[in-house]
């Protein structure tokens, strides 16, 4: 029943309906605030991958680890499973007069261990992962708090080169401040008025006093304040978790608990969806999506649906040969997507019309409009002009199944603009990022965004601010700064987003990155699970999810 | 013969120093940085990177690196993966799987494969011998992968006989399938192998004169022709064992078989050094002392080979 409309939604072009009909498919499960009724003792089976690093929050953002820490951990805020708006979760109220200060009351919760999650949790926590010396992979998410740059330093000459970075003054930033066990205080250095919807993302959890005084065993037990608390690890294995029985959120998880499990590959883990063994896996493998088999694999237990993720091609703008925007321009219009989804995908990704996903709070259509059309004639004419010489050539990692689409990608450009296009692969991903990273890149080549929390402003600022965190093609506009810098600081969400979207068509028109399609997340699941939603982050939703045994 | 065993594990010592520090060498060789593709299409902040090369002295000579690495070693320490996981207790919980694996796999390929060359040999060019010959062509035409997603969706999924994947317990009757997979390839040759054999040695000498003594046709087969006949197969499935054991990435891949080819494979993949090194290590020592074992055999097979 709920198979065949998943190709259906895409046929649709408008965000609202792709929304809505997101919820009619989505399972047929209780609607966003709710959980999923009475509770159970089954242990449920979700497909994941080894976590790169401990499972502390302010460590982690890959998906493996993602997972679990959303399981362990639950923040100040949380997003709804199916809208992505946030709600609070252990904030009772998030208060601000101007965007930059903001009184936080929280609610009594408490941590796997018994002891309270108070204000100084979060104050530890969030100084702990700022500071550099702690070398913790989220620590740009608090940037925008004053006295970042006190607890924060630069390596002078990045990580290569012979100098350290310098001992930073300060231990803790001075923007926060624990006015008494349920009152937080953040002062941020500029207005920001995203900064309560950036609270539900790992980097913003809590942690326990456990973790401060003995970190070694916080890592191999690790306690936390969400739905599940841990059990048991088995490297190579699973990790598994069960519910906390204190939870103190609105929503309580039916299931008893969850264990994430690692597969070999993705065809073992569809083979272990399909015959019952695994509950839930949200990645189909290509063998299965070729003439959508898993739907009849599958039957009325798989869903297909967008999530807050763009693919794009990105252009290294120091490299002079990219600089001119009419280049650009021309070869996103002379890239036929349509025919890429169709052919490559199933129809399941669809085409982009901007720079920011579907169901992004803030995102309006059609923003790329005209560029993003394909028009070959037009594009071949601009193209010409510009004077661009040698053959045309794209890269991305072959470790990934990008090959496919970045090759098909190719062909419409050399059929639109009749010059040669070659797909030229790189062995790894860490090779791929390195050459990123260190700005030695002299291809247009494949970079992905899965939004790390539902905003407009989470797909504008990294990406296309003059030194933003994953600016990675050095694109810099003044203009756009300056909009983006008045967007943040905008008294309320609906003028904020306005200006984000002005910011966002006035990027468009230099295309620094080349928006190709809507990533989409096929999920299947065995027959004994039912009201499966899964977010628009690309998870489960433990909480509305029920099995029988 | 117990020098001569002697001798051989001595020489074990610098080969198994050379391989490790070969190995160690190319994964410190691979492009990129290991922590470069660690934090998604972002690029990963300096403090981290700095924290995780001071915590695995990778900013230190390779040599240097080599021989902190030996010295751990040799205390039993293999060292951790980035994600904090001890190497040896991914060893430990692999290891076993993959060496059950590649049993059931010799022994699958051993008993078919044998039967198979005898039987033929015996009568070449019969209704059997063509048979074999046949579907023993067809098993080496056809990729490993083949079979596995084969057998995999025919017996597990369509007929629901066996489950699709094995648990991570891995017990010897659940990997009777996959081990069949890993081991159709050396099956066909080991056929092959034994059927050439028998049916050169059935016409020699030693051969005519044990039937001419009247010896029953049982014995000439089972003692005199089928012991001489096993070098050149033992020396295959010796040399072979090794292979299973480290080659066996695709079948685990498959069956979500948890050993040592994916681990080796992930490891590589993600730079992880200590691992890769580690679990080489042991199939080094597994290969070396099966070799050793082969050539011991050889003695123990044919009286005219000694070693003293």
């Amino acid at each position: 029943m709920r198979t065949g409309r998943g190709t259906a939604w895409f046929a649709l072009p408008i965000s609202i309906v792709l929304l809505t009909s997101a919820c009619g498919g989505s399972g047929g499960g209780t609607d966003g605030g709710g959980s999923g009724g009475e509770q159970t003792d089954v242990t449920i089976s979700v497909n994941s991958t080894e976590p790169e690093n401990p499972l502390v929050p302010g460590n982690t953002n890959e998906t493996g680890g993602g997972k679990v820490v959303d399981a362990l951990f639950t923040g100040l805020v949380e997003y709804d499973p199916r809208t992505a708006e946030p709600s609070n979760a252990v904030a009772e109220s998030i208060d601000t007069t101007d965007s930059q200060v903001y009184t936080i009351r929280l609610k009594p919760w408490t941590f796997h261990d018994g002891t309270p999650v108070t204000a100084q949790s979060f104050v530890d926590s969030w100084n702990y992962t700022a500071y550099s010396p702690n070398g913790q992979q989220n620590a740009s998410f608090f940037a925008q708090i004053a006295g970042f740059d006190q607890v924060n330093t630069e390596d002078p000459d990045g990580t290569s080169g012979p100098l350290q970075a310098p001992q930073p003054p300060a231990q803790a930033m001075s923007g926060l401040r624990a006015v008494d066990d349920r009152t937080l205080e953040v002062t941020l250095a500029q207005p920001f008025s995203v900064f309560p919807t950036q609270l539900g993302y790992q980097a913003f959890m809590p942690l326990p006093q456990a973790f401060f005084t003995d970190r070694a065993a916080f890592e191999a037990n690790p306690v936390g304040n969400g739905p599940f608390r841990f059990v048991s690890r088995q490297p190579g294995a699973n990790i598994v978790l069960e519910r906390y029985e204190q939870f103190a959120g609105e929503r309580k998880p039916s299931v008893k608990g969850v264990e994430f499990r690692f597969y070999e590959s993705v065809e073992a883990a569809y083979a272990d969806v399909v015959s019952g063994n695994l509950d839930f896996l949200e990645i189909i493998p290509p063998s299965a999506i070729a003439g959508n088999l898993f739907e009849t694999d599958l039957p009325g237990r798989s869903v297909s649906q967008t999530y807050l993720g763009l693919q794009r091609i990105g252009f290294p703008l120091y490299d002079a040969r990219f600089q001119n925007p009419q280049l650009r321009q021309a070869l996103s219009m002379a890239i036929d997507r349509e025919a890429v989804n169709q052919q490559i995908f199933n129809g399941l990704k669809p085409p982009a019309d901007g720079l920011v996903a579907p169901n992004v709070p803030g995102r309006i259509d059609g923003q790329c409009g005209e560029l993003c059309t394909y028009q070959p004639a037009k594009a071949k004419q601009m193209f010409d002009a510009t004077g661009f010489q040698g053959p045309i050539e794209l890269t991305s990692n072959a470790d990934s199944g990008n090959a496919e689409w970045m090759q098909a990608t190719c062909v419409t450009i050399t059929q639109a603009l009749g010059r040669e296009c070659n797909f030229v692969p790189v062995p790894t991903f860490g090779e791929f990022r390195s050459a990123i990273n260190g700005r030695e890149m002299s291809r247009i080549y494949r970079t992905g965004w899965v939004a790390d929390y539902p905003s407009i402003e989470n797909f504008l600022n990294p990406m296309y601010r003059t030194g933003g965190s994953t600016n990675d093609g050095e694109y810099s506009n003044p203009a756009v700064d300056a909009l983006l810098a008045r967007a943040d600081a905008a008294p309320s969400t609906e003028e904020g987003n306005a200006l984000y979207q002005e910011a966002e068509r006035m990027i468009i028109q230099d295309m620094p990155a080349i928006p190709l399609y809507f990533q989409s997340v096929q999920a299947g699941w065995s027959p004994r699970l039912a009201n499966v939603t899964v977010t628009q982050l690309r998870e489960l939703d433990l909480f509305s999810v029920t099995a029988t045994s | 013969m117990g020098r001569y065993v002697l001798r051989r594990l001595v020489q074990l010592v610098p080969v198994f120093l050379g391989t490790t520090f070969l190995i160690y060498l190319l994964v410190w060789a691979i492009p990129g940085d290991p922590f470069a593709g660690k934090c998604g299409d972002r690029p990963c902040p300096d403090a981290y990177i700095t924290r995780m090369r001071a915590e695995f002295h990778l900013d230190d000579n390779v040599v240097v690196q080599y021989a902190r690495y030996l010295g751990n070693l040799v205390q039993g320490d293999f060292g951790q993966t980035f994600n904090g996981t001890s190497v040896g207790a991914l060893i430990a919980a692999a290891y076993p799987v993959t060496v059950r694996l590649a049993l059931v796999a010799l022994l699958i390929e051993a008993v078919i494969g044998l039967a198979a060359g005898v039987l033929t040999g015996l009568r070449s060019g019969g209704y059997l011998d063509n048979l074999v010959l046949v579907s023993t062509l067809f098993l080496i035409a056809i990729p490993v992968f083949v079979t596995g997603y084969v057998l995999q969706t025919v017996l597990g999924l369509r007929l629901g006989l066996i489950s699709p994947t094995v648990s991570p317990a891995a017990g010897f009757g659940e990997l009777i399938v996959p081990g069949f997979v890993l081991g159709s390839l050396s099956m066909a040759y080991v056929a092959r192998l034994t059927r050439t054999s028998i049916a050169e040695n059935r016409r020699t000498d030693y051969v005519r004169t044990a039937v001419a003594k009247g010896l029953t046709p049982r014995r000439v087969v089972g003692v005199h022709l089928l012991r001489n006949s096993a070098i050149p197969v033992v020396t295959f499935l010796g040399v072979d064992l090794g292979s299973l054991m480290g080659g066996a990435i695709v079948t685990e891949g498959i069956f979500n078989i948890r050993g040592v080819g994916g681990l080796i494979f992930r490891s590589i993949q993600t730079k992880e050094g200590a691992t890769v090194t580690g679990v080489v290590v042991l199939l080094v020592v597994v290969y070396l002392l099966m070799n050793l074992l082969v050539d011991v055999l050889y003695a123990v097979l044919d009286p005219r080979i000694r070693y003293d």
